[in-house]
């Protein structure tokens, strides 16, 4: 900065910055990859002016001034550009000369992410490491009576139930009089949630839905995926792969006109329909999809003119209370695909989950309830959204589980969790243990974009830019110049890759249990957890 | 690990039958208790088949609460048996005051009520008992039921057995089911020894229950008074036989459907495949997950053997016509049954029920994969 600008509030160093890029000049070939890929334009070109000062020994000559010019890279302050930490430059430099790094203390750019009285928004997750369930540790191991099973060799049955459960009272006199029995799906208890096209790249969603498939048809997987709200490309909505696919519906409706149209075509039912009321990242806040990401192709599927922001509303408008507007979608939709396919809807965790559930209990038509915790992440939030709204996954789905057991019902309407599992890479540890605090199913969105496309979001602020379509893996970007890095069929490899690793992982975990038979859901006399009120609060064993 | 022997006869036999089998198994009990069900009685009780029988061990003082109780209802004693113990119990029973065997005669308000309801009541009764002794441990009641007693009590099943003289001329059973413990507790609760009991179903079962906790969660939501107690894992045997058998009206084929489900592989070309995949879905809390052999009694004098799916747990059958055992061991059924027909001896598999039938002619062996009749 020279010493006649004039300084503004907003004005910052490169020390106020989360992220200092720190440069190699020694190494640096100036090739310009760094600079041509940094998605937020935070590096550029910098022509540096270097004086130095040469002295002889003696007192012939006089002290004399070398001016010289060197080319460099140089770090804007300007918040707007501010280094977001992805470290594409570090990807593509030939010669390690160059690094973001961590500041180390707060910035202070947070002050100003407001310019023009915007709040920040941004995609990611929650700026917050720690994870409870990374504290929850398996601690009945069967060791006499029952001996520990073998998780290589050992036959196991892990699938669980997605669908409105009959009681067995309810169950054996509907089949003798003939009666409705709901549609009930055996899936996989790790699911892939909704993640939209649109927030997702095309390449993204095609390896995930190519994962997906080759799961199930290849290695008898019956993993599911969720599209999210953003509709269906076509194609897919009239293949024998739609059976794969729980199909979102959110308060925007984005996408519903298309599948409504293919309804006479479909050559399967969908999987399920989950009714989107409420997401983990940004309880109470409605879907976005930011207008950097609303191209020809997103506005075709979407039904939407091209590059406007798509804002879902909080909530479905056309319908005037919560309970009727769960009874009445999940009857609409019920009636559209003929009573065969299961309907639930998804919240955000909350103190009033239970509002909710109680009120499923009643409805039979209700198929599940999808929980969804303050953990979850997003294509695009508002940071203060992100970062403070919204309630732990795991005491809301314990109270939910505690809740139906109480009125015994916990095998009647399965509990779907998501939000932050496997935050922290322990995904098979997480899982397990939200089941055993009675999720029936789990579902991850960001561990699977972080191992099947490398994903540089961190808790701990790195990139997270996924809502301005610029994600420098192409992940959540629609620029084709981006999303071309991403090869759909290694998405697909690595989504195999990462259920075929948590499949042996989970089986790790319940075999020394002693379980095999059937997927340990409740079963939290096996877990403890060493804080003592977190303990209480979950009804487990404090273990020190 | 706990080792089982029941056995079912035409003649009546002394449970000493099933004591000495025990005791050839106890390599596989640690002395730590004994438990004996029986049904089906001869002697004395021959000609009471339909009069309740209470068994329970009380303190004095618990005797006098028991008799104002019974006495307010409208109970009165029909016949009792009385066990007088020598002074010195044998090395790490408890002294107990007694031994209550005694069966009463209905009110005669009771009179013309319906079958159903006299059992609910008799049910209620014992659940009442159960909990005025709760908090003084004066009265422990482990059965009231017709033509039913069970005895249960700590230490070595052959000191028990004579120390509570089990040779008495007075107790002899068609139906006689016994458990040698092996202790996996501290603590021994009387509570917690097999074989246990709900409204003419017993089961006793060797091994861990590791589905125990939400297993039990299910049975004491099910809005049923009955489904209480769990001292024990395995108590929740005794009550999914009961809720699949009373309250869903299914057979005891269904019972190995209900505990260990089919595998999708071989439900795919079962018969049966519609009923069993929704009944694997709608019972899917009740699934165990051994590893345990189950032996039980039904309310028909049926008994049977049932393996989880491990199968990691012995347990054989065989006899001849008029008389089968089941046991934990081969070597307790040589003691019981040394002049059956080995040949014939069946050892259930992962897939297997074994039963046997109160007219005693054969064993029938029930395997998952057949077709199920249906109770529809």
């Amino acid at each position: 900065m020279s010493s006649n600008r004039p300084i503004v509030p907003s004005t910052l160093s490169v020390k106020d910055l989360p992220w200092q890029i720190i440069w190699d000049k020694d190494k640096c070939t100036l090739c310009g990859k760094c600079t041509a890929i940094c998605p937020v334009n935070a590096i550029e070109l910098g022509v540096f002016r270097k004086r130095t000062i040469e002295t002889s020994m003696g007192l012939e000559s006089a002290p004399s001034n070398d001016f010289k010019i060197y080319y460099g890279i140089r770090q804007k302050t300007d918040p707007a550009y501010s280094c977001v930490g992805c470290a594409m430059c570090n990807l593509v430099c030939p010669n390690d000369a160059i690094i973001p790094a961590k500041s180390d203390e707060a910035d202070k750019l947070r002050f100003h992410i407001n310019q023009g009285g915007q709040p920040q928004r941004r995609g990611g997750r929650r700026g917050v490491p720690g994870s409870l369930l990374d504290m929850i540790k398996f601690i009945r191991i069967s060791m006499l009576t029952d001996p520990a099973l073998d998780a290589g060799r050992h036959e196991f049955e892990l699938t669980t139930l997605l669908g409105r459960i009959l009681s067995p009272e309810e169950n054996l006199s509907f089949l003798n009089e003939n009666g409705w029995i709901p549609p009930v799906r055996e899936i996989y208890p790790l699911m892939i949630g909704g993640m939209s096209f649109g927030a997702l790249s095309p390449n993204m969603w095609e390896g995930l839905q190519l994962g997906v498939s080759y799961l199930n048809e290849e290695l008898s997987m019956p993993v599911r995926i969720c599209t999210g709200e953003g509709g269906c490309p076509p194609r897919l909505l009239r293949s024998r792969f739609l059976k794969y696919v729980i199909l979102q519906i959110a308060s925007g409706y984005f996408g519903w006109d298309e599948i409504i149209h293919a309804l006479p075509d479909m050559k399967e039912d969908p999987c399920a329909i989950e009714i989107k009321y409420g997401q983990g990242a940004k309880p109470g806040d409605g879907g976005l999809l930011m207008w950097y990401k609303v191209n020809k192709l997103i506005a075709a599927i979407r039904g939407v003119p091209r590059g406007v922001n798509l804002l879902s509303p909080p909530t479905h408008q056309t319908q005037y209370s919560i309970e009727e507007s769960v009874a009445k979608m999940i009857q609409s939709m019920s009636m559209a695909w003929g009573f065969r396919v299961p309907i639930y809807p998804k919240i955000s965790a909350t103190s009033t989950a239970l509002a909710v559930l109680n009120n499923l209990t009643r409805n039979p038509y209700a198929a599940g309830l999808a929980i969804d915790g303050e953990d979850g992440g997003t294509g695009a939030a508002y940071n203060v959204s992100m970062n403070h709204m919204g309630h732990p996954i795991a005491s809301n789905i314990r109270d939910a589980y505690l809740n139906l057991v109480k009125i015994g019902m916990q095998n009647e309407i399965p509990l779907i969790a998501g939000g932050g599992i496997g935050k922290n890479g322990n995904l098979a540890a997480n899982a397990a243990a939200l089941i055993m605090l009675g999720a029936s199913c789990v579902q991850i969105g960001k561990y699977i974009m972080q191992a099947a496309a490398g994903c540089l979001g961190s808790e701990t602020n790195r990139c997270n830019i996924c809502n301005i379509g610029l994600c420098p893996k192409g992940i959540t970007s629609q620029d084709p110049r981006l999303y071309r890095r991403l090869d759909v069929d290694e998405v697909a490899q690595r989504v195999v890759d990462v259920f075929l690793s948590f499949d042996t992982e989970l089986k790790k975990i319940v075999a020394p249990l002693g379980r095999s038979t059937s997927l340990p859901i409740g079963m939290s006399d096996a877990i403890g957890i060493n804080d003592y009120n977190a303990a209480n609060r979950l009804d487990i064993k404090y273990v020190v | 690990m706990c080792r089982l022997f029941a056995i079912t006869s035409d003649k009546p036999l002394s449970p000493m039958k099933a004591i000495e089998a025990l005791d050839v198994m106890r390599e596989g009990h640690d002395g730590s208790g004994v438990g004996l069900f029986l049904r089906d009685m001869g002697g004395p009780f021959e000609n009471m088949k339909d009069a309740p029988i209470m068994s329970g061990v009380f303190s004095e003082k618990g005797l006098r609460l028991l008799d104002t109780f019974m006495m307010e209802i409208g109970f009165m004693t029909k016949y009792k048996l009385s066990i007088k113990t020598p002074k010195t119990p044998p090395h790490g029973t408890p002294k107990r005051d007694i031994y209550l065997i005694r069966a009463y005669e209905y009110p005669e308000e009771w009179d013309g009520l319906s079958r159903k309801e006299l059992h609910e009541r008799l049910l209620i009764i014992k659940l009442q008992l159960r909990e005025m002794g709760e908090e003084k441990k004066d009265m422990i009641v482990f059965s009231f039921w017709p033509d039913t007693i069970m005895i249960k009590e700590i230490g070595s099943p052959m000191d028990v057995a004579n120390y509570l003289k089990f040779d008495r001329s007075e107790l002899k059973a068609r139906i006689i089911m016994a458990q040698g413990r092996q202790n996996t507790n501290y603590e021994i609760n009387l509570y917690a020894c097999h074989p246990f009991f709900i409204q003419g179903f017993s089961t006793m079962t060797n091994g861990e229950n590791t589905a125990f906790i939400p297993i039990r969660e299910y049975l004491t939501s099910r809005g049923f008074h009955g489904y209480m107690g769990y001292q024990s894992d395995s108590e929740v045997f005794t009550h999914i036989l009961h809720y699949i058998s009373a309250k869903l009206g299914l057979g005891i084929e269904a019972y190995k459907h209900i505990i260990t489900p089919l595998q999708n592989e071989d439900l795919k070309d079962h018969p049966s495949a519609f009923f069993l995949k929704q009944l694997k879905h709608s019972c899917r809390r009740l699934i165990i997950d051994g590893p345990n052999c189950v032996i039980g009694c039904l309310p028909n004098n049926t008994i049977f053997m049932a393996q989880d799916r491990k199968k990691l747990r012995p347990g054989v059958v065989g006899g001849n016509q008029g008389v089968f055992a089941f046991s934990s061991e081969i070597c307790g059924l040589d003691a019981a049954l040394p002049d059956r027909d080995k040949s014939k001896d069946f050892q259930p598999m992962h897939l297997d029920t074994a039963i046997v039938s109160p007219e005693r002619q054969e064993v029938k062996i029930c395997r998952q994969t057949d077709q199920l009749s249906l109770p529809l």
